[in-house]
């Protein structure tokens, strides 16, 4: 099962760090990173195979976000399908 | 695969347009539950929509934590309780309680089907029941009624709808204490669907499975945002902008339906394309007809603006659903919209236009609060007048009307939460009693006779 995390706020360092040794922490793999920085904001979507996780995604997603709470980013986690659903016809 | 816009997109949808599931309903029959006695009926009642609906609240909060999507009310509706009750309907308080206290236990928002289908004739035990609503809705909290006065096929019930214009009288007076919203749980339909999953008109059908799982998306703010980034073009790009939102708010739909009619061991039934507003700023139908060029809901150009949004929205959504039904159209409840608040306070929008309003959209005058000395009589005009409609147009109108007991004109009367507040709007003073009064049936169209 894939899951999408994106991340954004205010550019700072550190950020790819903190999340990326979070998903490991849980057990979550990732398979792909796109980063981008519009002046001083950043933003940073990650597919996450979470097949392995020791966590259920609902409470994976809560976590995330309120890590993502902790270093001043919005986060989430959600399940890939919302996004093949609402974009492909 | 999506690109990183779309995931963007669909993240400012969440948080700053107001994009969520407006409600997860689920619909259970309860014609299994029919016994001797209306205690053990009521008993059995509880205990089926209790064992049905267990996980209702916990699926709804997985999902909308897996899928990021709020997901706002968890509902259940229920075969019309006057065809459970038929053999001791004077008892049919008891089941209604029962489903209320259900409701409580399963820790859900609503409950509908404390309903009665009386489009072409009221029997006898459906009058007995039809009586008991205000009562029941005074002493429950979450449950919801509705009442069948006509269809297409078949007329429109007059007896019926001069009855449910005291039914609205006495369901606000017995809750006067709280601004009447006993008669904000109360639906006078015309051609009322069986698969709807909105509140306060949501019912079972009994052509429907044992458990089915219908859903209602929202999403007034992404439409009216997606028009906000066209605000010099045409009407036909208008109404192919807002096609395309509605798809996509529709596959949410789609997607968190299946998926919630898989875990609660349910058929999926239907996605429900309304648009419904709330209270909240940014998630108004109304503010969209403005964004459109109406300087205020209520002017001329409203109709037009309401009859092209409403059918792009199902044009969009009905590409996006392999299953779409419920009422499917705007709603334009003036006391959940703060546009159409703002409008009434103003005097800018009246009964009459939201009458013309209904032709084109659904579903009828809504959660509008009139003054408490409105006669009963009137009340059962302005349901004859939107039966009409529905009839004549083959199409769903209702009326849920709030008659403000002790107040009038410039007054408002407030509910908190999705159901809003609403200001007391001025209603026609011509007396109709006598239309009212003669009974009898408005035969059904010419055109209904298809076969």
């Amino acid at each position: 099962m894939r899951a999408v995390v994106t991340v954004t706020g205010k550019d700072r360092t550190g950020i790819i760090a903190k999340v990326s040794n979070f998903l490991w922490e849980k057990g979550a793999n990732i398979e792909d990173i796109s980063q981008t920085i519009l002046g001083e904001y950043f933003a940073m979507i990650m597919i996450v195979d979470i097949s392995g996780a020791n966590t259920e995604l609902a409470q994976l997603a809560a976590e995330c976000s309120e890590m993502g709470k902790q270093i001043g980013m919005s986060i989430y986690m959600q399940h890939e399908d919302i996004f093949n659903a609402m974009h492909n016809v | 695969m999506f690109s990183n816009n779309d995931v963007l997109e669909t993240i400012a949808m969440v948080e700053k347009e107001h994009l969520d599931i407006r409600t997860i309903t689920m619909g259970i029959s309860l014609l299994p539950c029919i016994r001797d006695s209306a205690e053990e009926t009521a008993r059995k009642v509880y205990d089926l929509v209790c064992k049905k609906a267990e996980n209702i609240v916990k699926t709804a909060r997985d999902l909308s934590g897996e899928y990021g999507i709020p997901i706002v009310n968890k509902r259940v509706s229920v075969t019309p309780v006057s065809l459970i009750t038929a053999a001791f309907p004077e008892k049919s308080p008891l089941v209604g309680k029962a489903l209320d206290n259900a409701a409580k236990t399963l820790g859900i928002d609503f409950l509908g089907g404390y309903s009665a289908l009386v489009h072409k004739s009221t029997a006898d035990y459906e009058r007995i029941f039809i009586q008991t609503i205000p009562e029941v809705l005074a002493e429950t909290e979450r449950l919801c009624a509705s009442v069948n006065v006509g269809s297409t096929k078949s007329g429109i019930n007059m007896e019926a709808v001069k009855l449910l214009g005291e039914v609205f009288k006495r369901a606000a007076e017995l809750t006067k204490d709280k601004d009447g919203i006993g008669a904000a749980k109360l639906v006078a339909f015309c051609n009322a669907v069986e698969d709807n999953p909105f509140m306060a008109g949501a019912f079972h059908g009994v052509g429907e499975a044992d458990a089915v799982v219908n859903v209602g998306v929202s999403g007034p703010g992404v439409v009216k945002h997606a028009l906000e980034q066209i605000p010099n073009a045409d009407l036909t790009e208008v109404a192919e902008q807002i096609k395309r939102t509605a798809f996509k708010i529709t596959r949410a739909g789609q997607l968190v339906a299946k998926e919630a009619a898989k875990r609660l061991n349910a058929q999926f039934g239907i996605v429900d394309l309304s648009l419904a507003p709330t209270p909240a700023i940014g998630d108004s139908v109304a503010q969209i007809l403005e964004e459109m060029g109406i300087e205020t809901v209520g002017g001329h150009g409203t109709t037009a603006a309401l009859a092209l949004l409403n059918d792009a929205v199902k044009k969009g959504g009905v590409m996006a659903s392999s299953r779409v039904g419920g009422l499917s159209g705007a709603f334009i409840p003036v006391s959940e919209d703060i546009g159409m608040i703002k409008a009434a306070q103003k005097g800018a929008i009246t009964l009459d236009k939201l009458e013309a309003m209904t032709c084109v959209c659904s579903v009828g005058l809504d959660m509008i609060a009139i003054p408490g000395d409105t006669p009963a009589t009137t009340i059962s005009a302005m349901i004859a007048d939107e039966a009409a409609i529905g009839m004549i147009n083959n199409k769903t109108t209702a009326v849920r009307i709030i008659p403000a007991v002790g107040k009038g004109v410039g007054e408002e009367v407030s509910f908190g939460g999705l159901l809003g507040r609403a200001p007391i709007m001025p209603v026609h003073n011509c007396d109709s009693s006598k239309l009212i009064l003669r009974g009898g049936n408005i035969p059904a169209p010419i055109h209904s006779f298809k076969n």
